[in-house]
């Protein structure tokens, strides 16, 4: 018997079980693309199958990192750029959980950069959703990994000299089974990817447009967006990783010119999971390890039988 | 054919028989090391890369086995191939603490990885090293065996060994190890030489050695070792007639024994606390468990995962325990200070963890495979705020073992962080330990973790939200917690301070309540450490004595070992050494100093800080307290502190003859 009954309860799911009952109004700005990641979770949580307490949000620091205090499921607000590794063993310790990373663009590209790069690589089975908004928000203002060549902040006055970083192409080279990108404006779309990439099995990575009206006035508010899908100028293989390549290459290149692109970049449903990789070399158990410490008959192997090499 | 040079009777010969002092140091005769017989100091040196480290341990065994109780000390460069290496193991019918003063056998075996000699080289002549870098240490009367396959002629020359082995009254066997191992299998093998000639000359059964050659290795190989091994021990006592009167010991063990290290007993202990999840970067001399736990998780169960950084390994350690598994991580110094943040993280989070540090020489990378006590401030404060951890710094190879489980215990009993400090000298040094010692029972309990029945009874708050941090319902500060996946038990857990349920909260009441409820864990911890469980603190010597010794981790034997110097030569001296950093033994070190005129702090660091801890726990004491501190990269010797008491005694201008300074009691 599970020591975890929230996991895989069959049962209806009303979207507003992931309101909290107290305080359901965020402290984000009005107008902010941030409501627009909070929308899409609710929606395609239940639409997904999952309850509150199945799933667990992890976040790092900055207006993105609130997710958690608005979103009702079990939480962990961690710190600046580390809820990938935090996640990621969340997850490997109890493999039924359904684990859900989520930061800004300075959280994941900048700080936590290390964490993005081998989380990707190892295909840890998540998804990790990146509140993009090219701008440092919480902080007021800086200059961030994703903005633009030029931009002036308080921190960049002469204008950033630095190339944005291409979270797509970087997250690709790295190792992510399922990368797309959306954008807060549009929900539709929004919604259908963050339930795509709660079901991929692997490292889903999202990186979500959220518009930051307070501090990043001169940026686009991310309309009006191109879904690369529908649109008939594009044309392109999501599971051929080298379209795929080309593809995030002129989306990443082209946003800052004002054209912005979305939907889904890259796909491979082959591709194993790092939580099956490593069960596959037998050094991941095949419960959860999490349930083992509920068991009362669990059988507990001792440092005394390991003694003979030592005699 | 004979692997003696003709030239090693020459030298034998030439030996003749010096009395009086020999101390590495030239103090007084009354604080050297009692120069009885009933202990073999055998020290086997050569390069990094030659197989020095095993073939000790196989060594260490054999002795053991024979019914001695054993101590090895391990001295190595950061490098792979080539640079001085050795290991010294101490034997003896009796216990060892520590690794003794000096040594008395030396097997030199060369390093075939030496870099060529170079005028004015940082590395000096690396050539000669494995033999000249050893003879300062080595007693009046040793013996010494070098491989004369590796070392030439114009070397021990250029070392004048034939004059200070005259002067020292050293017994000289050159033996062609490197021949006689090419003759019978491969040049490697030349150890196997070396250990039938050290056989040979304390008149050691090969018994012991020959069972564990047939354990390690199979077929061709093992058959040529054994070859060597009996050719190298024949012809040793069929071409001497040996003057020394050293001689192996002879002992007898009641039970079995086991050879462990450190790092053994820390990773065993934590295997035994229901540990199952280890994360970690490699880093000397971290590894060591992080090795030992990810070679034998998988079979129990268990998960390790190598990772990006240090941040990220604490911020798994995090993560997995957050999630219900009992997790840990670790780390040395600079290693350690990547996880500053996840640690107050977890401080914050209230998430039971255990992180273990393993001291090397810093600062920054310093002198990697070096010990050093000079992390303490570090461990203790790292991290922004207020720290809320629990750390504890064993002695030796039990106190590692009971102390990680200790640490266990209390981090998921109080939802904190627990921090096992330790350095490069314990996690290397083997020693042996009743077998019966490790039979116990784990404890894979969670400690103060609900389960689902229990959160059906849990309070809520009107939006069912479970009150993860409710301060109103703490018992001893704690309140407890539950486990994503469970039912009724959701919760946000943050970095920033939080309220009962855990949103994000800067009310300045709900702040101070939070802020003392977690501080009050602490006390708590205290209160159960001082009443409820046996002491973690070591003490020895004279009760009576109004001179006291204090320290604290892996010094303790070499100090253990000093008192009973002392008092055997006529001093009346008392002993404590402490292992609890945080929260501190209060009581227990101020009945200590209270009860003592003066006492001597002994620690492995530059700035004392063991001392500064006493004093700013204590608030008191500062004129009683002298420092003893050594920095070099190598650990205390027992004489040293012997001499350290004396100079400090004397209360004259004498400065120590050792690499260590006093630092006077503040007002002195």
């Amino acid at each position: 018997m599970s020591a975890f009954n929230a996991i895989g309860e069959e049962r209806e799911i009303d979207r507003d079980e992931f309101t909290p009952g107290v305080e359901p109004q965020p402290t984000w700005c009005p107008g902010c693309g941030d409501f627009g990641v909070l929308k899409s979770l609710k929606q395609a949580l239940p639409e997904v199958g999952k309850t509150p307490e199945e799933v667990l949000t992890v976040t790092g620091i900055g207006c993105s990192g609130k997710l958690n205090s608005y979103l009702d499921t079990y939480g962990f607000h961690t710190i600046h750029g580390r809820s990938l590794p935090v996640a990621r063993a969340a997850k490997l310790a109890n493999t039924d959980l359904e684990v859900i990373a989520a930061g800004g663009d300075g959280d994941g590209y900048g700080i936590g950069g290390n964490h993005f790069v081998h989380t990707a690589r190892e295909n840890h089975d998540m998804t990790y959703i990146v509140f993009n908004n090219e701008i440092f928000g919480l902080t007021k203002g800086q200059t961030s990994p994703t903005s633009p060549k030029g931009h002036k902040s308080k921190t960049q006055p002469s204008g950033s000299a630095k190339t944005p970083i291409r979270p797509l192409s970087q997250s690709l080279t790295s190792g992510a089974s399922y990368i797309a990108r959306t954008a807060a404006v549009n929900p539709n779309q929004a919604k259908e990817i963050i339930a795509e990439a709660i079901e991929h099995d692997g490292f889903a990575h999202v990186d979500f447009l959220t518009q930051c009206p307070t501090w990043n006035k001169d940026a686009r508010q991310y309309v009006p967006y191109i879904d690369v899908q529908e649109s008939d100028d594009y044309d392109f293989d999501v599971t051929d990783r080298q379209e795929a390549a080309e593809m995030m290459h002129e989306t990443e290149d082209v946003l800052n010119e004002g054209t912005v692109l979305t939907g889904r970049y890259y796909v491979d449903e082959d591709r194993p999971s790092y939580q099956e990789e490593k069960a596959a070399v037998g050094e991941l158990p095949e419960e959860p390890l999490a349930e083992r410490y509920f068991d009362d008959d669990a059988e507990w192997e001792r440092s005394y039988d390991l003694l003979e090499r030592h005699t | 054919m004979s692997i003696l040079h003709e030239s090693s009777l020459v030298i034998y010969s030439k030996v003749f028989r010096l009395c009086g002092a020999n101390s590495e140091y030239g103090w007084p005769l009354a604080t050297d090391p009692p120069m009885s017989s009933d202990e073999l100091i055998w020290r086997i040196a050569g390069g990094s890369g030659d197989g020095i480290d095993s073939t000790s341990q196989n060594f260490a065994k054999a002795l053991m086995r024979s019914g001695l109780d054993v101590f090895t000390h391990r001295h190595y460069p950061s490098r792979i191939r080539g640079g001085h290496t050795y290991v010294e193991i101490r034997a003896a019918d009796h216990e060892v603490q520590s690794r003794g003063d000096g040594y008395n056998f030396l097997l030199s075996l060369g390093d075939s990885f030496a870099r060529n000699p170079q005028e004015e080289a940082y590395y000096g002549n690396e050539e000669i090293k494995p033999l000249s870098e050893n003879l300062d240490d080595l007693r009046e009367g040793g013996i010494i065996v070098y491989d004369e396959g590796l070392i030439g002629e114009d070397d021990i020359e250029a070392i004048d060994l034939e004059a200070r082995a005259e002067e020292n009254n050293w017994h000289v066997f050159p033996m062609d190890l490197r021949g006689l191992a090419r003759e019978h299998g491969r040049e490697v093998m030349r150890n196997t030489a070396g250990v039938g000639v050290t056989a040979a000359l304390l008149d050691m059964d090969l018994e012991h050695i020959e069972d564990l050659m047939a354990d390690a290795m199979g077929g061709d190989v093992l058959e040529s070792n054994l070859e060597i091994l009996h050719e190298a021990y024949e012809t040793t006592r069929e071409e001497y007639e040996f003057e020394h009167d050293l001689r192996v010991p002879e002992g007898t063990h009641d039970t079995e024994q086991a050879l462990l290290s450190g790092s053994n007993a820390i990773a065993y202990g934590a295997i035994d606390a229901g540990c199952r999840f280890i994360s970690g970067y490699p880093m000397t001399p971290w590894t060591d468990v992080f090795t030992i736990l990810s070679q034998n998780f998988p079979d129990m169960g268990g998960i390790s995962e190598q990772v990006e950084d240090e941040i990220a390994a604490a911020a798994l350690a995090v993560g997995a325990s957050h999630a219900g598994v009992k997790a840990m991580s670790g780390s040395s110094g600079g290693g350690f200070a990547l996880m500053s943040e996840p640690l107050g993280l977890a401080e914050m989070t209230e998430t039971p963890v255990v992180l273990i540090e393993a001291m090397r020489a810093g600062p920054s990378t310093g002198m990697p495979t070096k010990p050093e006590q000079a992390d303490l401030e570090h461990v203790l404060y790292t991290s922004q705020g207020d720290s809320q951890r629990v750390v504890f710094a064993p002695g030796n190879i039990e106190e590692a073992y009971e102390q990680t489980r200790l640490a266990f215990d209390i981090a998921w009993d109080y939802q904190i962080p627990a921090i096992i400090i330790y350095d490069q000298k314990l996690s290397g040094e083997n020693t042996n330990v009743d077998v019966e010692f490790f039979d116990r029972e784990v404890s894979p309990d969670l400690g103060s973790t609900l389960t689902e029945d229990e959160l059906r009874e849990a309070a809520h708050d009107n939006s069912g939200k479970f009150k993860r941090f409710n301060y109103e319902d703490a018992e001893n500060g704690v309140a407890s917690r539950s486990i994503p996946g469970q039912k009724g038990g959701r919760y946000l857990a943050t970095g920033n301070e939080h309220s009962p349920v855990g949103h994000i909260s800067e009310d300045p009441d709900n702040r101070v309540a939070q802020m003392d409820r977690r501080l009050e864990k602490l006390e708590s911890i205290r209160e159960e450490l001082d009443e409820e469980r046996e002491s973690t603190q070591t003490y020895f010597g004279d009760e009576t004595a109004e001179y006291g010794i204090i320290t604290w981790g892996s010094s303790q034997g070499a100090v253990e070992e000093a008192i009973e110097r002392l008092n055997a030569n006529g001093h009346s001296v008392k002993g404590l050494s402490v292992s609890d950093m945080m929260p501190f033994p209060e009581n227990e070190v101020t009945e200590f100093l209270e009860s003592v005129d003066e006492a001597l702090v002994v620690e492995m660091n530059a700035t004392a800080q063991f001392r500064g801890l006493l004093q700013k726990e204590l608030g008191r004491f500062g004129e009683k307290l002298t420092s003893l501190l050594k920095y070099n990269g190598n650990p205390f010797e027992p004489a040293e502190i012997v001499e350290g008491y004396e100079v400090n005694l004397a209360d004259e201008d004498r400065e120590p003859t050792a690499q260590v300074r006093i630092e006077p009691a503040a007002g002195d």
